[in-house]
């Protein structure tokens, strides 16, 4: 059906979307002038329909608009066929909710509540055993090798022995206390300076802005800062020949499976970047929630800027900077894209579980490690979120 | 929450003195630079990009092209032209962000305001849910869209779109229910007094008043979808539904060395993020300060 | 008719049981202590609460199965609340909309009650831009355009300045009078619960303590409990014990004094006459203290408020004083305790004076001191 008519296909689009435009027109002044001709009691159900119609509609011009556009070179092409993915996805969404909510209104009363309950949960709930069963099954494959054969506790040995599965393991636990730490002193730093400063929008809006960059296009510009030709800027701006930042996996000419290389501290520098962000934003508003009064008693009681600061402000935000933290370092262990942009796939010693996972799982072809290494940061994370949500009862507690 | 707060006059505010203030400035610059560096590169002529640093083109500001912006758009990756990859992102991104926020929107209410047992334990288990790394459900999730239960037509864009919103789907829930929640329960109650039923409180009232956490979520979750690799690398099959991320990354590995390409790229791939991103700001910090801040 | 019968342990057992019955066009009020049960009581009827077990009737037809959208009643809620994103005219319509009406009658029946509620300027405002008062008025409005069966309000005058709510309150009078139609109403506060009601209900910990009108209740309340809730300042209650007169009749010993009880007042507590050599608990009311009356009683000022219209005398008597507490009576601790008198304000009493205060006996009022219930006409 692609591209059915692709010649003339501007003239035509025209006329379908104006047709579909006069037929929602005519409808507008037909719809209320046939309700009003109805009996009350019919009312509801028609303009239920007249509504569903109207839907209908937009969705079928959008159709036709791609069955005749769909798939050309054109630009126009292009954006009727977005449009199309996009209104059918939303339609097909709507019309899961109305179809599921009125199964639910067939039934009789005492029932009928329920029903529409599960109507609600149903598609979420079907959406999270895609979470649920996959993250069993992943427990079963991780007792198979790289050949389907049982394998035991094989892939976590191999884990725990080889020099290579260490410096991976060793790597995330560095990215996770490195970049979680950094990027929460850095947050509290400006978030504490900024605070009511001349200029503290701007300064903060800075500071901000890498959060909505990707880590590709994070790659793309640190190439710029780290690279060892000419338009590397670290290296024009330090002494000496060129240095290959991201392939120096030693750590000052220590080479060790638990300690980070040095690329791997450069790429860490790249996050922290991305991260501090949010970090400012978030402590930021916290501290704009610290009671006046509270840094004044701290003051007239003697207190310096620094000690106010210290002792006073900052133990009463220490929740929102356990949350701060416990986010970032979720979103580190995970971290994978930046390591196959900047690590080259993990090369160099730069590899993270997260990324190990991907590596072994696909191109590697040894599911089981891949599934192994899953569990392992499922066993890392699980700790800090269990934390976390004590942190936060304790906090609703305290209000 | 924090902006409750009278903005007086304060002792703390005092604390920026000159040192801080030159902290901050400081580190906001050190922060720009990088993207500066990005910027003024994607407009300079191939060989300036090549042989010496973007710093240089302060010396002799006039030499500046669109050809990289032209170059890239008409680049193949893959056999296709970049702006495909363009048009895959907002297919992609607009509805993986729409389809969980809406679906999670149901389950929240349901979650808040509908009574059913063991409604405390559901929640519960999908707070525990995104504990659940993503990577740990790649492999047996694409063996279900690629079996025999999945039809085949709905692979590729489809796929991703629930990828994305399982992945999305815990702390969707999770954001938008302690929001939900958080609404004052007489206009609830004064709602279904008037006669509203659960779909017309939660349509009519309950979704306007969540615009705030409704908003946030799904500039995060666009964000995240946008600037994603990983879901679409490997639930979007061939090239043909793949996101600029995913062409990027193939025009760092096979055209490493045409940085003029991969600068404005970089640029075209920032813009839509960076539009969104400005533009709704105000609703995107107060959305992560739901319930992240004492109030 | 409204006919109301609750009765029901739920798990705190808020309300253990409640046999009340609205007549037609009343205002009745449900007035208590907090924690006592009242809201939940009124949450029940309107439906958002469940009934553990009875029956709840509204024009005898049982709606304890009924979600609130079927009984055809309408709420006034503390907090108002009125929908933020709607502007006051959908906020008033909502109920209608719902109902498919169609939207020529909504608009005039939207502008009538904005016209009664003077809220014709603010139509099309939204909530947050309203004043307290004004927010108060359209929650009313939301719930007289209905024309319900049943009025249901919770404490809606709570949240409004002291000033406004006065003249609110004659306004909320005036109008259900108007109306006519049924109206429960929950406070905690007495002086709305005497001013506003037909009859009044008092609630403590899910109990009814007494439901009758007003001045019935001020007058000859059922127990102690009631005794002490309603008026302000609050009736005087010490310990006594009651003793044969010199002349055969019935007399009290207070504070180590006589009060004799002739006539009248013997009639209207001859419940004492079997209770001689008992002790009980005396309450009198702080106005009827240092006024008509031939009995004395003899105290020693510690206080003199001067509030213009009268004056609060506060002076210790040598008796302790007794209390209504959540499960029974309490005697205060030591042998003494204060009181409250209400004077005319040309007295002129300071504090250190050493007083005898004229004992009204018409207006006596006797408890028993374990159950609290009263002893009125044997």
């Amino acid at each position: 059906m692609i591209g059915l008519f692709d010649v003339g296909g501007r003239g035509l689009l025209i006329a379908i979307v104006g047709l579909g435009v006069a037929a929602l027109l005519a409808a507008a002044w037909l719809v209320p002038a046939v309700m009003r001709a109805l009996p009350v009691r019919m009312q509801p159900q028609a303009s239920t329909l007249a509504r569903l119609g109207a839907g209908a509609t937009v969705w079928g011009v959008s159709a036709m608009a791609w069955i005749v556009l769909g798939g050309g070179r054109s630009s126009v092409s292009k954006i009727v066929t977005t449009l199309y993915y996009v209104t059918n996805g939303i339609v097909a969404l709507a019309a899961l909710f109305g179809i599921l909510y009125l199964i639910a209104s067939l039934f009789p009363e005492p029932f009928r509540e329920w029903f529409r309950t599960a109507a609600f949960l149903l598609p979420a709930v079907l959406l999270l055993f895609g979470l649920v069963v996959p993250a069993i099954l992943n427990v079963s494959d991780s007792f198979y090798d790289r050949n389907d054969e049982w394998y035991g506790f094989g892939n976590y040995v191999d884990i725990f022995t080889k020099d290579a599965n260490i410096k991976v393991f060793s790597n995330t636990l560095w990215w996770g206390i490195i970049v979680t730490i950094a990027s929460t002193v850095m947050g509290i730093t400006i978030a504490r300076f900024a605070d009511r400063m001349r200029g503290e929008a701007v300064a903060k809006a800075a500071i901000f802005l890498p959060t909505a960059i990707s880590m590709v296009g994070a790659g793309v510009i640190w190439n710029f800062v780290y690279s060892p030709r000419e338009y590397g800027l670290l290296n024009s701006i330090l002494p000496g020949d060129p240095e290959f930042f991201l392939q120096d996996s030693s750590l000052f000419g220590i080479t060790s499976p638990w300690l980070p290389g040095k690329n791997t501290l450069f790429i860490m520098i790249v996050v922290i970047w991305i991260q501090a962000g949010f970090s400012t934003v978030v402590i930021s508003a916290a501290l704009k929630g610290v009671p006046d009064d509270l840094v004044e008693a701290a003051k007239i009681d003697g207190a310096t800027d620094r000690q106010a600061f210290y002792k006073v402000v900052l133990p009463y935000i220490k929740s929102t900077i356990i949350t701060v933290a416990t986010t970032t370092v979720l979103a580190v262990l995970k971290i994978f894209d930046i390591i196959q942009t900047m690590g080259k796939g993990g090369s160099f010693g730069t590899s993270t579980i997260a990324n190990e996972m991907y590596e072994q799982g696909f191109p590697q072809d040894n599911e089981g490690l891949g599934a192994a290494w899953a569990v392992m940061l499922f066993l890392l994370v699980l700790p800090i979120v269990f934390v976390n949500s004590r942190n936060q009862r304790a906090q609703r507690e305290g209000r | 929450m924090a902006d409750k707060t009278p903005m007086g006059t304060r002792v703390a505010g005092a604390t920026t003195g000159p040192v801080g203030r030159v902290i901050v400035w400081f580190l906001a610059a050190l922060w720009t630079v990088p993207t500066l560096g990005l910027f003024i590169s994607s407009f300079r002529p191939e060989d300036d990009i090549k042989t010496d640093g973007w710093w240089n083109w302060f010396k002799n500001p006039a030499r500046v092209t669109w050809d990289n912006y032209s170059g890239v758009l008409d680049n193949k990756v893959n056999g296709l032209q970049f702006s495909e990859f363009f048009w895959n992102s907002v297919r992609i991104a607009i509805p993986s962000a729409i389809i969980p926020i809406v679906i999670a929107a149901f389950a929240a209410y349901a979650l808040s305001w509908m009574h059913f047992r063991g409604r405390d334990w559901l929640f519960v288990v999908i707070v525990g849910l995104m504990v659940v790394p993503l990577q740990m459900t790649l492999i047996p999730l694409l063996q279900f869209f690629g079996g025999d239960y999945f039809p085949d037509a709905l692979e590729g864009v489809t796929t991703i779109w629930i990828a994305h919103a399982i992945f999305g789907m815990p702390l969707a829930i999770f954001l938008l229910r302690n929001f939900i929640a958080g609404l004052p329960g007489e206009i609830i109650e004064a709602a279904r007094v008037d006669g509203a039923s659960h779909l017309t409180i939660f349509t009519r009232l309950v979704l306007p008043l969540s615009v705030p956490a409704i908003a946030s979520l799904g500039i995060f979750q666009f964000l995240w979808v946008w600037n994603d690799l990983l879901v679409a690398k490997v639930f979007g099959g061939g090239a043909t539904n793949q996101p600029m991320t995913f062409a990027m990354v193939d025009m760092v590995g096979n055209k490493g060395n045409e940085w003029q390409l991969l600068t404005a790229g970089a640029f075209v791939m920032m813009v839509v993020p960076l539009i969104v991103f400005l533009s709704l700001q105000r609703y995107f910090v107060r959305g992560l300060l739901a319930g992240s801040v004492k109030g | 008719m409204v006919n109301l019968q609750k009765r029901y342990p739920n798990g705190f057992e808020a309300v253990p049981g409640l046999d009340l019955h609205i007549n037609d066009g009343e205002f009745l009020v449900l007035v208590g202590p907090s924690g006592c049960g009242k809201s939940t009581v009124l949450r029940m009827v309107a439906g958002l609460e469940d009934i553990s077990d009875g029956d709840m009737l509204i024009d005898d037809v049982r709606v304890n199965e009924m979600g609130p959208q079927q009984r055809d009643i309408a709420m006034v809620f503390q907090s108002y609340a009125l929908y933020p994103n709607m502007t006051v005219a959908e906020n008033i319509a909502f109920a209608m909309k719902l109902r498919k009406i169609d939207k020529e009658t909504i608009s005039a029946k939207v502008a009538e009650v904005a016209e009664l509620l003077e809220l014709t300027a603010v139509l099309d405002r939204k909530p947050g831009q309203l004043s307290g008062g004004q927010r108060q008025r359209v929650a009313m409005g939301r719930a007289i355009v209905r024309q319900p069966k049943l009025f249901l309000m919770d404490e809606p005058l709570s949240n409004l300045d002291a000033k406004l709510r006065v003249q609110t309150r004659a306004e909320i009078s005036k109008l259900q009078r108007r109306l006519g139609v049924t109206t429960m109403y929950v406070t905690h506060d007495q002086v709305e619960a005497m001013t506003m009601g037909d009859r009044v209900a008092v609630l403590r910990r899910g109990i009814l303590m007494q439901c009758a009108s007003p001045a019935e209740l001020y007058d000859t309340p059922d127990n102690l409990f009631v005794a002490q809730f309603i008026g302000s300042p609050s009736m005087n209650v010490v310990t006594g014990t009651v003793a044969e007169a010199a002349n055969g009749g019935i007399s009290l010993a207070v504070a180590g004094q006589t009060i004799n009880l002739s006539g009248e007042a013997a009639q209207r507590l001859a419940g004492l006459g079997g209770r001689t050599g008992s002790p009980i608990a005396v309450g009198i009311r702080p106005e009827a203290l240092g006024g008509d009356g031939d009995q004395h009683l003899d105290v020693s000022v510690d206080l003199v408020e001067m509030l213009g219209s009268e004056l609060l005398v506060h002076a210790t008597v040598a008796a302790p004083s007794v209390r209504s507490t959540d499960d029974g009576v309490e005697i205060g601790g030591g042998s003494e305790s204060t009181i409250i008198a209400k004077l005319d304000p040309r007295h002129r009493v300071k504090a250190g004076d050493r007083l005898s205060l004229s004992v009204d006996t018409l207006r006596l009022h006797a408890f028993d001191m374990e159950t609290g219930a009263a002893i009125g006409r044997a």
